[in-house]
């Protein structure tokens, strides 16, 4: 059985409704909230601050330290246990080195910039939210930083390359390989690239095309929010 | 073949590209890729001849010598003060910096500045790793008492003092409130009248709010005739 529709008859390569808003949280130095279809991220960055336990601080050049939650709520069925587990710190780890290649922390050594995903809804594809969300609320806390990232997951589910996988598609019961993908759209270059599932090498280099493709729509939306939080007039007020 | 990609004034993006080509040189905010030169974080693009700059507009505070800010203390210590800076690095004031009194071999400390005071004073020197040395000594460098803090972004601040500090002095003059601006966002206010007092707290609000569009002084200058209902006259170079 081959998968020749999509299961929200979305096209092959379409992705679920995007938003994405900068500045929404008012204390931290810089948010974003990146929404994609049912899943929403929330991201806000601390800093640079001064790092405590002192054994932390990097005298060469400043920290970056992410920490990605899921709400306990957020999810299809069971309640997910609140605090870190071995998922969401693997997860905290892959996106702060998605992150690093791009941020400029030359400039503060000794200090720290806190970066923390919150993600009150889920359904798929949040680690990849989580990134976008967290390199626009980077760009709008003024930290120097070569380019944005942007991140889809993209999949191949029974031979078909398709983009933006939700919860129901990776949960199918052929045979599904869940990619997520985050590329530095000025230069192509990528920064995360986890694989689950089985695939050909064919369908990878095709479903790698398809992301960059995606990365390039999402990186336009996330130019868009980071200029309409500014061309508003209404810049934060501390 | 040269060419700019951006409009003065432009809200550019990191990784965002400037201009093509090597006809135009990278500067603060910007780097060079190969022919291009990128934004290397948010702000606005100002193109100065043949450089491309781009003003910050959001972002913490970084010490930096010669800068007067407004520092609280924190911290008081054996050989001086420390104090908090709004910023990631804590800055040092000496007993020596601190006040030109003698100060005894093992007086209270707390007497020339207690915990919690605020003190405007004068960065003498930032290291590499970010130690911060601080003077009081100096003109217009003191403990301030009474008054109030408000904190403001910045890389807002340039605005609010405006050109050779016109902003702040129409703000001094139609308000009759005493003003003090640090370069680090914190910034003291004292005035007899609280609902003048009030009125200064918001017109800094309303400049850091809109900074970035043309035309603030005239806006901010509008703005205070109408509150006050005083005609303000902008002091060309006033101090």
């Amino acid at each position: 059985m081959a998968y020749t529709k999509r299961i929200d008859k979305r096209k092959f390569d379409e992705t679920r409704p995007i938003e994405a808003k900068v500045g929404v949280i008012k204390r931290a130095d810089g948010s974003a909230m990146f929404k994609i279809g049912n899943t929403v991220a929330y991201a806000a960055v601390y800093g640079p601050r001064s790092m405590f336990p002192r054994f932390l601080q990097n005298p060469q050049k400043g920290t970056l330290r992410v920490n990605y939650n899921m709400m306990p709520f957020s999810g299809h069925g069971d309640r997910v246990r609140p605090g870190p587990s071995r998922r969401s710190k693997e997860i905290s780890m892959v996106t702060e080195k998605a992150l690093l290649p791009v941020v400029d922390l030359k400039e503060f050594p000794n200090a720290v910039v806190d970066v923390f995903i919150e993600l009150p809804q889920t359904d798929a594809g949040t680690r990849c939210a989580g990134i976008c969300a967290a390199s626009m609320a980077l760009a709008d806390a003024g930290i120097a930083m070569k380019d944005l990232v942007s991140s889809i997951a993209v999949g191949v589910i029974d031979g078909t390359v398709v983009a933006d996988l939700n919860y129901d598609e990776e949960a199918f019961e052929g045979e599904v390989a869940d990619i997520p993908v985050a590329v530095l759209p000025n230069s192509g270059k990528i920064s995360l690239l986890q694989m689950d599932g089985h695939n050909t090498r064919g369908d990878l280099k095709k479903a790698l095309e398809l992301a960059k493709k995606v990365c390039m729509k999402i990186y336009e939306v996330q130019k868009k929010a980071l200029k309409e939080k500014y061309a508003s007039g209404k810049s934060e007020s501390k | 073949m040269s060419k700019i990609l951006v409009k003065e004034k432009d809200i550019v993006v990191p990784g965002e590209c400037l201009a093509e080509g090597m006809d135009y040189l990278p500067g603060i905010g910007t780097y060079r890729e190969g022919e291009k030169i990128m934004a290397s974080r948010l702000g606005l693009a100002v193109i100065d001849g043949r450089a491309i700059k781009l003003i910050a507009l959001s972002g913490k505070y970084l010490p930096k010598r010669g800068d007067t800010i407004i520092g609280k203390i924190k911290e008081i210590l054996m050989s001086g003060w420390m104090l908090d800076t709004n910023s990631a690095y804590h800055a040092m004031l000496s007993m020596k910096e601190g006040t030109s009194d003698f100060i005894p071999k093992g007086a209270d400390l707390t007497q020339y500045f207690n915990f919690g005071d605020y003190v405007v004073c004068k960065i003498t020197n930032v290291t590499s790793q970010k130690l911060v040395d601080v003077t009081a000594r100096g003109p217009g460098l003191r403990k301030l008492k009474g008054g109030r803090i408000i904190t403001a972004n910045t890389h807002k601040v340039p605005r609010i003092i405006g050109k050779k500090g016109s902003m702040v002095s129409m703000i001094k003059n139609a308000t009759d409130c005493r003003v003090i601006v640090g370069q680090n966002g914190i910034i003291w206010l004292q005035g007899e009248d609280p609902k003048m007092e009030l009125l200064a707290v918001n017109t800094i609000k309303k400049i850091e709010r809109e900074a970035h569009i043309s035309g603030l002084t005239d806006r901010i200058k509008e703005y205070l005739e109408k509150e006050t209902g005083k005609k303000i006259t902008v002091a060309a170079s006033g101090e």
